[in-house]
């Protein structure tokens, strides 16, 4: 299977992802490569078999009761951010 | 006490219970040959010698006032994907490069409240996506037996330090083979546990249904002591599994007359050195010889696990991967010129070359219009192989084969090809789809290189797989040959 230059730049876009025009030939390779090991898939007769849902058979998510568990952080997580001013993250404006 | 680098976890931690050496001066002589062999290996991304040595003296007060588990004063290092409070957690990425760890994971907290001393952090494939320690943004690892090749990967790092005794044991984690993988192009001991068994709360998430925590060491012994420790329900980790912890240390003797071990016949039938498969043959004769039986099994879909999991893994990491949008935390690009141009570029300039082929893989899969034909289709797949592993267990106890298709190759040799890089992990994908525990193993050696064979067994059967492999170093001693120059 096969991927040209315009799938790529579109799944970049999807993915959010600036690629570079060095690397927009490396991706068309790599991701049509990647594609052609995952058509093998299509060798597996899958008609009478349900898409897996979990790792462990009879397993489900766990769910816990709805009530805050969380104690307010935001000073200490916010020393990990780029910029930040008045206990607000600071993006570019989005709206003039 | 002399040779320290070279004793088991066991070993020192009996050692530091009987005051033949204090932690301090334990983790002095680590440290110093973990920074001494840094410029040559490159195996850490973080050196805590501060903290490491704090840690020590609080170990060496606690042993002398009889208050000591059985791990503490152990040194050990971590991955870089595991959080570490007020230390640097990178992933092995530009995207993190910066970031310090707000809290510990799960794993790093029960380790610390057992009283083991963190060394410092190990390096590592960027987000664990790789197999040979070549996508770090810190630089290749180098593998110890020969520095010309690659220790395998995503936790290379953790591999190379341990192989080369600069710690007798650290923590890894495997999403397709990252623990047993580079085990076995080092020559350690590597243990996957069951999806579930170990908290990955505060471990950095790559692709959620097959991501799981656990151990490099140089002995199944360790890897049952450490297991003890780590293993076990958290609420914090919404796949956590609520089932008691057995004493894996306590069914480690367990003779094995009457196992049914089943050898994997899809697992011999392409693309294995021979050299590799003579050591297994011999390592199953010698299992024969302590009364284990051995037949052959056949897992018929098993082959196609290297497709199944280049849809899920991508499709899953592009997901968990979607968080780092360079507002929050992680790298940002400068002067973005709008929101969307901040996006696009912190994401396209902090991550590296496979992580980004694997988001787009992984958007590509999940698209509109495709989602079935692939993403769909690859879990049909997946359940497959999941009922042929559930069918084999119906025969035997458990199944063994190589854990990879050669020894270590050579740095570079194939990074031109990201799909011949991925057919590396042809033989430890199986048991992350299945979510099942695994071992490695070395089992000889290989033109001077380790070779390794791989032990799965059922779900929850680590007590089984560390029992056998236990057995089996009772008997060889491949596990306990370090690398030249590093003895």
């Amino acid at each position: 299977m096969s991927l040209n230059r315009r799938d790529i730049e579109n799944i970049a876009r999807l993915a959010r992802l600036a690629l570079t025009e060095q690397e927009i030939p490396l991706y068309v390779e790599g991701l049509s490569r990647i594609m052609g090991l995952v058509a093998e898939l299509d060798r597996a007769d899958t008609s009478q078999v349900e898409p897996m849902a979990h790792p462990l058979p009879g397993q489900r998510q766990r769910l816990r009761a709805d009530a805050v568990t969380e104690t307010d952080r935001h000073q200490l997580y916010q020393q990990n951010a780029p910029q930040v001013e008045a206990g607000l993250y600071l993006v570019p404006r989005v709206i003039e | 006490m002399s040779d320290l680098h070279d004793k088991t976890v066991t070993e020192l931690a009996a050692a530091l219970r009987a005051r033949q050496v204090s932690s301090v001066e334990l983790t002095q002589a680590l440290l110093e040959r973990v920074t001494r062999h840094q410029g040559a290996l490159n195996a850490f991304i973080t050196i805590s010698a501060e903290g490491a040595l704090l840690e020590a003296a609080r170990a060496d007060a606690r042993l002398g006032a009889n208050d000591a588990g059985p791990l503490t004063g152990v040194p050990m290092a971590h991955k870089d994907l595991f959080c570490t409070r007020g230390e640097k957690t990178t992933c092995g990425s530009r995207m993190l490069a910066d970031f310090v760890s707000p809290y510990d994971a799960t794993v790093v907290e029960r380790l610390r409240a057992a009283g083991v001393v963190m060394l410092g952090k190990t390096n590592m494939d960027e987000f664990a996506m790789g197999s040979s320690n070549e996508t770090s943004f810190f630089g290749p690892v180098k593998n110890p037996w020969d520095p010309a090749r690659v220790p395998g990967g995503s936790s290379g790092g953790s591999a190379a330090a341990v192989a080369a005794r600069l710690v007798p044991a650290a923590t890894g984690t495997d999403t397709g083979g990252s623990i047993r993988q580079p085990a076995a192009l080092c020559g350690v001991t590597g243990l996957k546990p069951t999806y579930g068994r170990v908290s990955r709360y505060g471990m950095v998430a790559f692709a959620s249904s097959l991501d799981q925590a656990g151990l490099i060491t140089r002995s199944a012994a360790d890897a049952a002591l450490l297991l003890g420790a780590i293993a076990g329900f958290d609420e914090r980790d919404s796949t956590s599994v609520e089932l008691p912890v057995p004493d894996y240390s306590a069914a480690l003797e367990q003779p094995l007359k009457g196992l049914k071990i089943g050898v994997l016949k899809e697992f011999f039938d392409t693309g294995l050195d021979p050299a590799i498969e003579q050591h297994i043959r011999a390592a199953l004769e010698l299992l024969r010889s302590q009364g284990a039986l051995i037949k052959d099994v056949s897992l018929p879909n098993l082959p196609l696990s290297v497709p199944t999991y280049y849809v899920v893994a991508p499709a899953e990491c592009s997901s968990n991967l979607a968080r780092f949008d360079g507002v929050r935390y992680g790298y940002r690009c400068k002067k973005p010129t709008d929101l969307l141009d901040l996006y696009l570029r912190s994401r396209g300039e902090g991550f590296g070359a496979e992580v980004k082929r694997r988001i787009m893989t992984g958007t590509y899969v999940l698209s509109a219009g495709y989602y079935d034909a692939f993403y769909l289709k690859a879990q049909r797949v997946r359940q497959l192989i999941s009922n042929d592993f559930e069918r084999a267990f119906h025969e035997v106890d458990v199944v063994i084969g190589p854990t990879t298709p050669t020894a270590a190759f050579e740095l570079g040799a194939k990074t031109a090809d990201p799909v011949t890089m991925y057919l590396n992990d042809i033989y430890t994908i199986g048991a992350n789809l299945a979510g099942l525990p695994a071992i490695s193993l070395p089992c000889g050696l290989t033109q001077g290189l380790p070779a390794a064979l791989q032990i799965i067994g059922p779900h929850f059967g680590e007590e089984r797989l560390l029992n056998v492999a236990h057995r089996y170093q009772l008997e060889t001693d491949w596990h306990r040959r370090a690398p030249p120059g590093f003895a």
